[in-house]
């Protein structure tokens, strides 16, 4: 069977919208991603290396904004979500296989090399601008946050700037 | 009145709720296409703009009903988190985000949905963003003074820009519009031909209508509230009808008896508030009835809402604006504050009564003179150990 086509964009976007509309209505705050790794990353520092966490700045900090067991987080349980979602949509569309996706002109070793050094410049990227693409960005844009709007301006901006120094990675 | 939580759904339940929420949101991720970062970065070459199409148009949707909603009264911004500003480190990190974006291909989000459907590079970026995170939380002393400086609190867009919301709005709905107009032509330049899906046909003549008309209705809606503040502050209104009084006496009465169905609603300042205010009462500004808060309070059946302030004129707009609101069972404190104070507070009897009434009514304000500023000193004691009782702002985020 063929992969069935993508939905409509602006009809996904809508769905979208109403999704993070109702988030917000429901539970007064909107959609996110990588605050999920973050907490993630804490509780498997917390649990290895208890005695570090308690004195380790960035920890006290986190566990003042968050107390309790760091797992026990909106976004882990959103983001449990999103992999279940996608993965039902994933095989309702004949999407479900595993795949190194690179571009013709790439190989599988800089694709490799590029995803990890891709996603730990998001990753750290996301912690200092408090949010992604997903938490500040889009739901930045929904409340009308300037932070918000000033990230994703940079995200994009910032994405222009380099996309031509890494063209032969994607055409 | 929204957020529902954490009144309507308990912060167990919220929990199960962003499961629901994830699924959907993972779902519609994948059915977009997010799931694969050549469609990702198409954006960045100019050959596939569907992340510009998907992202702006789910953008302005929530955008305009958050603005609809509470322009309804049916969600309280003032409780929604609002990403606060820090102005260098949004820059920072958002550059290097950028530079992430084009490099590794996908973003946090959308990187977790590509995982799911079995693409290993996904898998490879979500591993990398570990990384990134560590790197963040080991290093943190080196990154503190960048990550708190220029710290704009929870400013919103309209506010820093000094235009109105409804102006911002507008502008946002054609930047968006004229970017899908645009980019459906670059990806044509870009590919030698129109995407078929996005030929300009009629179907989308007729959402750039609807685009338009919805950004044009953002004018008529967030007036309300400011119309409401400008009538009652001009002072020509009407709608006073409604409005019940209450002698100081009956208040008086009502508090020593420790009725259950009287609410207080202080309209004084809060420095005001602070030196002396009435047992039970809770202190409200004209915004504040906008609300949650007060839509908590207020619509409380049964109870008697009694409006007060220095004298009855001030604690007047408030009861009017209340009644316009919707909300019933507003009372006035006859005279206003001052003259509670005068007649039960710090009631000195005149000695010249004659009637049989006139010496009730003395005796008994003599006694309240004494239960009252008593009740006051206990009721401030307890609310110092409670501490503030008011809703606050969600805390959400990354």
């Amino acid at each position: 069977m063929n992969e069935k086509k993508f939905m409509n964009p602006y009809l996904a976007g809508f769905f979208l919208g109403l999704i993070l509309l109702a988030t917000i209505y429901i539970t007064g705050r909107g959609l996110g991603a990588s605050g999920a790794v973050k907490s993630v990353y804490t509780a498997a520092v917390e649990s290895i290396l208890p005695g570090y966490t308690a004195n380790a700045l960035y920890y006290q900090e986190y566990s003042k904004e968050h107390p309790g067991n760091p797992l026990k987080n909106w976004l882990v349980f959103e983001v449990i979500g999103v992999v279940i979602g996608a993965f039902i949509s994933g095989l309702v569309s004949n999407r479900l296989k595993f795949k190194l996706e690179h571009s013709p002109k790439s190989t599988a070793k800089i694709r490799i090399a590029g995803a990890l050094i891709g996603g730990f410049l998001f990753g750290f990227g996301a912690q200092l601008g408090r949010g992604c693409t997903s938490g500040a960005a889009l739901s930045g844009m929904a409340v009308l946050s300037t932070g918000g709007l000033i990230t994703m301006a940079a995200i994009f901006g910032g994405a222009y700037l380099f996309a031509y120094f890494f063209r032969k990675l994607w055409i | 009145m929204g957020p529902l939580v954490p009144e309507v759904i308990g912060n167990e339940l919220n929990f199960i709720v962003a499961l629901f929420i994830g699924i959907a949101f993972g779902f519609i991720l994948e059915q977009a296409g997010f799931s694969t970062s050549k469609k990702l970065v198409g954006l960045f070459y100019g050959y596939d703009f569907t992340v510009l199409r998907v992202f702006f148009t789910a953008g302005i949707t929530a955008m305009i009903g958050v603005i609809a909603l509470g322009h309804w009264g049916l969600l309280d911004i003032s409780l929604v988190y609002i990403n606060p500003t820090f102005l260098w480190s949004a820059l920072a990190g958002g550059f290097i985000m950028g530079l992430g974006f084009v490099i590794g291909g996908f973003c946090p989000g959308t990187s977790v949905c590509a995982a799911a459907i079995g693409k290993i590079d996904a898998m490879i970026f979500v591993a990398g963003s570990f990384l990134g995170v560590m790197l963040f939380a080991e290093g943190y002393p080196l990154f503190e003074k960048l990550y708190l400086s220029e710290s704009w609190g929870n400013v919103r867009v309209f506010e820093s820009l000094g235009m109105s919301q409804s102006l911002f709005a507008f502008l946002l709905v054609l930047v968006a519009v004229g970017a899908f107009w645009a980019t459906t032509f670059i990806e044509k330049k870009v590919n030698g031909s129109f995407n078929p899906e996005f030929k300009p046909v009629r179907i989308y003549y007729g959402l750039t209508a609807v685009a338009v008309i919805a950004a044009l209705l953002m004018f008529a809606l967030p007036d309300r509230k400011q119309k409401l503040l400008d009538m009652v502050n001009s002072g020509e209104y009407s709608g006073t009808e409604n409005v019940k009084m209450m002698t100081p006496d009956e208040l008086a009465f009502r508090i020593m008896d420790d009725d259950k169905n009287i609410q207080i609603f202080d309209f004084r300042s809060k420095k005001d508030f602070d030196s002396l205010s009435l047992p039970k009462s809770r202190n409200y500004t004209l915004e504040n009835l906008f609300e949650k808060d007060a839509d908590k309070f207020l619509s409380l059946k049964n109870k008697k809402n009694i409006f007060i302030a220095d004298d009855e004129q001030n604690a007047g707009k408030a009861a009017v604006l209340a009644v316009k609101l919707g909300f019933t069972d507003i009372y006035l404190l006859q005279g206003g504050l001052d003259r509670f104070k005068k007649d039960i507070i710090y009631f000195k009897n005149p000695g010249n009564a004659v009637t049989q009434r006139e010496k009730d009514e003395y005796r008994f304000r003599t006694k309240a003179s004494v239960v009252i500023p008593e009740m006051i000193s206990v009721y401030k004691e307890k609310q110092k150990s409670a501490g503030e009782n008011k809703p606050k702002r969600i805390v959400g985020g990354c």
